[in-house]
């Protein structure tokens, strides 16, 4: 039996995601972090932990916030890093290291106000046998491995496609979303093309924004406004930092372990899951973790979502919000994962999928590097 | 010529002896002498054992392509080769390893998967680098 004694009770989002020039990276997890708290009905001196990524990282957002913390999680491994700490936020909870942790995301990805790029060492692995062949960021690696798929399981391009136009049915729905019309698999295929097999409707957006959590144990949550979602399950790995170094480029080994590690824990099986986030920092993205997560065979999520099986209506909703291709990506676009699964479990997303019990949020983190699941629920098992 | 030079590596004691094999014209792996598995990339231990009982060994220079992409936004100093593509090389011995496909136009119908490449060099300011060609062709 799961153990569901560790809950989420506030979530929020900056006020506004998209083009902020206006707000600064530090301003951006201040504005998550004060409506994150505000809405679980808390004070920030109620805040007795911190959970961030550098850079700012968690000390100068408690600095900047007045927190005195007695726990700090630093955990950086890219876009997954929160869905991370809030594994690691259970665990303090439980051993007494922390009763209320804030989990803090901003990042002005697109405006790149007050932001820092981070760079590898010149003498690091990366830099020394990636590096020289050109790669350019997160198009020019987590692209490598699609065509050793495409090859071993037939995946179409026409398939590919399709997952931006169901994703953006989700989209349609969420008046946050930055695109909101509606395309055909037409329209991604004559797209521009940005890293062959893939076009620009393929790739996430570049945004700014930010968002937060509280969480806290459930026997704080019950005079606070929010219903509680319950953490049942969690799940981390990472697999290789270098792409080039994947073990089998068909199949994430980071998505099958760490989802693997949290469905056990929650005691779930797939047909108990209402719900999917899953990143998609790319179309492909979804297709390995709808398989790696074992939701279908291998070689067949393609045809899964051009059946309409992840869009409105269909059997498994999946990425709700519009995703990183049509919501928002800021970079490390994890936190927004998160936000939407609460969202759906409170009832209260603006595309919201009827009678959500349990929701699974999938990230992953500097490309195929590292993953985190969460597995999550508005009631106790 | 490009406004900006490719990257070069800087190496490391423990990577040093892959780039000076290089820059003699060899791709040299390194395999562990306890568990005998050969391993790229270079590093101070084995990632199936762990023992730090290493040795270096010469490659057949031989592989095949294992995937690629083909970027359409360059990268700084690869301004003139865009598109390009960014690939994955099988080596014969085993392990994988990033590389560009020289000496042919890198379009999909010309970058067929698992078609034989075989390793190349290129200088890289002071350093030398292994790149593939499709094999059996002559050196550009």
């Amino acid at each position: 039996m799961a153990r569901s004694d560790v809950v989420i009770v506030g979530a929020a989002e900056t006020d506004e995601v998209g083009v902020l020039p206006g707000h600064s990276t530090l301003r951006l997890h201040v504005e998550g972090a004060r409506n994150a708290v505000s809405d679980a009905g808390l004070r920030m001196s109620d805040i007795d932990g911190i959970a961030s990524v550098s850079a700012p990282g968690p000390i100068q957002v408690a600095h900047t916030l007045g927190i005195k913390p007695r726990w700090i999680d630093g955990t950086g491994v890219g876009g997954t890093s929160f869905l991370l700490h809030v594994r690691h936020a259970v665990a303090a909870i439980r051993a007494g290291h922390a009763t209320t942790v804030l989990v803090t995301h901003g990042e002005s990805g697109r405006s790149q106000v007050g932001s820092a790029r981070g760079a590898l060492p010149a003498s690091s692995p990366n830099a020394q046998f990636e590096a020289p062949y050109g790669v350019l960021g997160p198009p020019t690696m987590f692209t490598i491995p699609l065509l050793r798929y495409m090859k071993e399981f037939g995946l179409t391009a026409e398939q590919l496609a399709y997952v931006p136009v169901a994703q953006r049915k989700w989209a349609a729905r969420n008046p946050r979303a930055r695109y909101r019309e509606p395309i055909t698999v037409e329209d991604v295929l004559n797209s521009r093309m940005i890293s062959y097999p893939l076009h620009l409707l393929e790739c996430c957006l570049v945004t700014d924004g930010g968002g937060a959590l509280v969480i806290t144990s459930a026997d704080r949550a019950g005079d606070l406004p929010q219903p509680p979602v319950h953490i049942l399950g969690t799940g981390e790995t990472f697999e290789s930092p270098l792409i080039s170094q994947m073990e089998d480029f068909t199949t994430s080994a980071a998505f099958r372990r760490s989802s693997a590690e949290a469905f056990a824990e929650a005691g779930i099986t797939h047909g108990d899951v209402d719900h999917l986030m899953i990143y998609d920092a790319f179309a492909h993205v979804p297709i390995y973790g709808l398989e790696d997560m074992g939701f279908v065979g291998r070689g067949e999520a393609g045809a899964f979502i051009a059946e309409g099986n992840t869009e409105p209506g269909g059997r498994l909703p999946l990425n709700t919000n519009g995703g990183g291709l049509s919501y928002t990506h800021t970079g490390m676009y994890g936190m927004f994962l998160i936000q939407e699964s609460v969202r759906q479990l409170r009832g209260q997303a603006a595309a919201q999928v009827p009678g959500v019990e349990i929701s699974v949020a999938q990230g992953n983190g500097g490309m195929f590097t590292a993953a985190g699941t969460l597995v999550l629920s508005n009631r106790t098992p | 010529m490009s406004a900006r030079a490719k990257p070069a590596p800087v190496p490391t004691p423990e990577t040093q002896p892959y780039f000076d094999a290089a820059a003699e014209g060899e791709l040299k792996i390194q395999r562990c002498l306890d568990c005998g598995k050969p391993f790229f990339y270079p590093r101070p231990c084995c990632p199936f054992c762990a023992s730090d009982a290493l040795e270096w060994i010469t490659t057949s220079g031989r592989g095949t392509l294992y995937s690629y992409t083909i970027n359409h936004r360059p990268a700084p100093g690869f301004e003139q080769d865009a598109p390009y593509a960014i690939a994955v090389v099988q080596l014969s011995e085993g392990p994988r390893m990033m590389a560009n496909i020289v000496g042919i136009e890198n379009t999909p119908d010309n970058l067929v998967l698992d078609m034989d490449v075989e390793v190349t060099f290129e200088k890289r300011g002071d350093v030398t680098i292994p790149q593939f060609r499709p094999a059996g062709r002559e050196a550009i």
